[in-house]
């Protein structure tokens, strides 16, 4: 038996490698899948059938059980952006950069949602779709940040040299984003003294929120299932780009 | 200290023998601030309320315009590559660009602001804190710029995408530069301006060059 | 010029240096070393990679793996002159002025901007607008950067390009000059460049990675 002189591998390693991380991560999917639907299904259920109607918004409160846990995502997914962002400058970790990169739609996608589930629920309550409120103002300007950042990335040809660019980008928005968030809530006081809505104004009874965390883990666990699976398909993409470019400096694929 | 100085007043003088390009700036700021009276009607009082928000994004778009000028060509003809070997520290190479930009694309606007004062029906008092608020706050716009424009120097139609990115990121210079005009907590908008711009001044030389850095890699 | 030693001895060493962009290994396990007073020219076809080494050694591109330094030296010390295939001259500004500005941002520790000029053979041009010097004008201008601050590695990409037989001659004086002194070259370049001392000169073929 020989003796095995490789250093054994850290975790940390293990996952640098983009062959090393679909497997590792790709028995992951299924179950985690599973768990998402079973998730959304028992929220599903407590939030339309079993709990109670406001007594002004009536059945329309319902839409706070989709609307909270988008919100509450598409500044999850910043996080979870900024961290991989930090990644790919402190430590170079490729797949950080992967990490990156898929996250960014997906947080245009949930921070869309909110705005958009947030208009529906405005119209029965406030009577209008959109209201220069300060937490809906700056979602709305979150989502400029996620599409600006996703343009940016489409807009360089070699994604592994976008990388590093689209980070320090990213931890520029993400020093940002308080500032913006707080300048935009001085600003909706300053123009509309009286606050119309609150979501954390007073204390929820637990009929509400029970279902509203259910809710929460289930929109949470979506977004990893979909990020795993966007980082999959990040890699496969890449490594189709690297044979391509074997290919064309004359080497076998 | 020398090279800074030198790094200065080398991109002044790049900027001024540029063929026009500060007249060019100045112009298209007093131009969109005087072609919204002819988009909602020449009401003075009208003019008068809305007067230090056009005034604030005109400036805005002047100083979007002079982005394109301030890593590209240097970044095409190979001397930011030798920037890097040179004896002054790159981030403050950058932050000696950035204050050239500021010399050159916000305080000439300045300077025409009572062109548009008056043409917007300014009455004096709001006059004078535009000029104060324009002064305290521009510097934070050209720092969200300069990183805007780094992180787009090696996309070649980068000076498209550069806007997308830094509108967002000066949305709060545009609430507390016209909240120290117009609002009842003018002063608190102006102190929150100051300390934006030197935040800003403060972070964006070194995410800058390490965009630059990255982008040649 | 004398051919009195500059700098201190020094040597760049390379070990199991493997360069590329995008990830991609365009040469892979280099080894060399270069001692002052040597020159290493890099020989190879398009795309073998000459470029991308030099700027590796220039550290504005990271190497894929393993390392290169340059021993004996002092690490504040700004080491190295790149001259790319760009050639960093502002049109706008007259050739002195082009000269003085990188003069004072190198460090001006070498020849004054007028013999830097007339060593390169621009010397009754210093007034001239850089926009109305030919190719080969602005690559003699460039190379004069070369001279107004002293680092004692220099790295050329292409050093004779757009250069007429003057030029090229000049090149290799412009070499041997800097060797003497206790220089290092590395250089890239697929004309012929004559040294005075044959021994001073490695070459590295590059290319035909398998």
């Amino acid at each position: 038996m020989s003796i095995d002189t490789a250093p054994k591998q850290s975790w940390w390693n293990r996952i640098a490698h983009p062959g090393q991380f679909v497997r590792w991560t790709q028995p992951l999917l299924w179950p985690l899948t599973a768990i998402t639907v079973a998730l959304f299904l028992v929220g599903l259920w407590f939030a339309l059938f079993n709990s109670p109607q406001d007594y002004q918004m009536g059945d329309t409160v319902r839409i706070m059980y989709v609307h909270v846990p988008n919100a509450w995502l598409s500044q999850f997914v910043y996080g979870t952006m900024a961290v991989s962002a930090l990644g790919t400058l402190v430590w170079r970790h490729p797949m950080a950069d992967v990490s990156m990169k898929a996250a960014a739609p997906l947080g245009a996608l949930f921070t869309a949602l909110a705005l958009f589930t947030g208009a529906l629920w405005g119209r029965p309550t406030w009577g209008t779709f959109w209201e220069w409120d300060g937490r809906m103002t700056s979602t709305l300007v979150l989502l400029f940040i996620y599409l600006g950042i996703i343009a940016l990335w489409r807009a360089f040809d070699d994604q592994l040299r976008a990388a590093r660019i689209v980070a320090v980008f990213t931890l520029v928005g993400a020093i940002n984003i308080p500032i913006i968030k707080f300048s935009v809530d001085w600003w909706s006081t300053l123009h509309q003294p009286a606050s119309v809505f609150r979501a954390d104004g007073p204390r929820m009874p637990p009929s509400i929120l029970t279902p509203l965390m259910v809710m929460f883990a289930a929109f949470t666990f979506l977004f990893v299932v979909l990020q795993l699976k966007a980082m999959h398909t990040e890699i496969k993409r890449r490594r189709i780009a690297t044979l391509q470019r074997r290919v064309a400096q004359g080497q076998p694929a | 200290m020398n090279a800074f100085v030198r790094m200065l007043t080398h991109e002044l003088r790049l900027a001024l023998r540029g063929g026009g390009d500060v007249l060019t700036l100045v112009l298209f700021f007093v131009i969109v601030g005087a072609i919204v009276p002819f988009a909602i009607g020449p009401d003075q009082a009208l003019l008068a309320r809305i007067a230090p928000g056009i005034v604030w994004i005109a400036a805005f778009l002047a100083m979007l315009l002079g982005l394109e000028r301030l890593f590209r060509p240097d970044y095409e003809d190979g001397s930011l590559i030798l920037l890097r070997h040179a004896a002054l520290p790159f981030s403050l190479t950058v932050a000696a660009k950035i204050a050239a930009h500021w010399l050159v694309s916000a305080l000439p606007l300045i300077i025409a602001s009572p062109i548009l004062a008056m043409l917007l029906a300014m009455d004096g008092e709001a006059f004078w804190r535009s000029i104060l608020s324009l002064l305290l706050g521009t510097p934070a716009l050209a720092a969200f710029g300069a990183v805007g424009a780094a992180v787009t120097v090696s996309i070649r139609r980068g000076g498209l995408i550069a806007p997308i990115l830094i509108a967002p990121l000066s949305i709060p210079v545009l609430i507390f530069g016209v909240g120290a005009i117009t609002g009842q907590q003018a002063q608190a908008a102006m102190l929150f301006l100051a300390a934006l711009s030197l935040m800003a001044l403060a972070l964006a030389p070194f995410a800058a060059a390490l965009a630059i850095s990255s982008a040649e890699d | 010029m004398t051919g009195r030693q500059v700098f201190p001895p020094l040597t760049l060493r390379a070990e199991g240096l493997s360069c590329g962009r995008g990830g991609m290994a365009l040469s892979q396990d280099l080894v060399f070393s270069v001692p002052s007073g040597q020159c290493l020219l890099l020989r190879g076809a398009n795309g073998a990679g000459k470029s991308t080494l030099l700027l590796t050694l220039a550290r504005i591109i990271r190497p894929l793996s393993g390392s290169f330094g340059i021993d004996g030296a002092d690490e504040d010390m700004p080491l190295i002159h790149y001259c790319g295939h760009r050639n960093a001259i502002k049109p706008r500004l007259s050739v002195c002025e082009n000269l003085d500005f990188w003069r004072t941002m190198n460090g001006a520790n070498g020849v004054s901007s007028q013999a830097a000029l007339a060593r390169v053979g621009l010397g009754h041009l210093g007034d001239l607008d850089a926009g109305f010097l030919s190719a080969g004008q602005t690559r003699r201008l460039a190379l004069a950067r070369l001279l107004v601050s002293l680092r004692p590695l220099w790295l050329l990409d292409e050093p004779t390009a757009a250069l007429d037989v003057d030029g090229h001659a000049l090149v290799g004086q412009l070499i041997d000059t800097h060797l003497a002194m206790g220089g290092m070259v590395v250089a890239a370049t697929h004309d012929p460049i004559s040294l005075s001392k044959a021994e001073q000169v490695q070459t590295l073929q590059l290319g035909a990675v398998s």
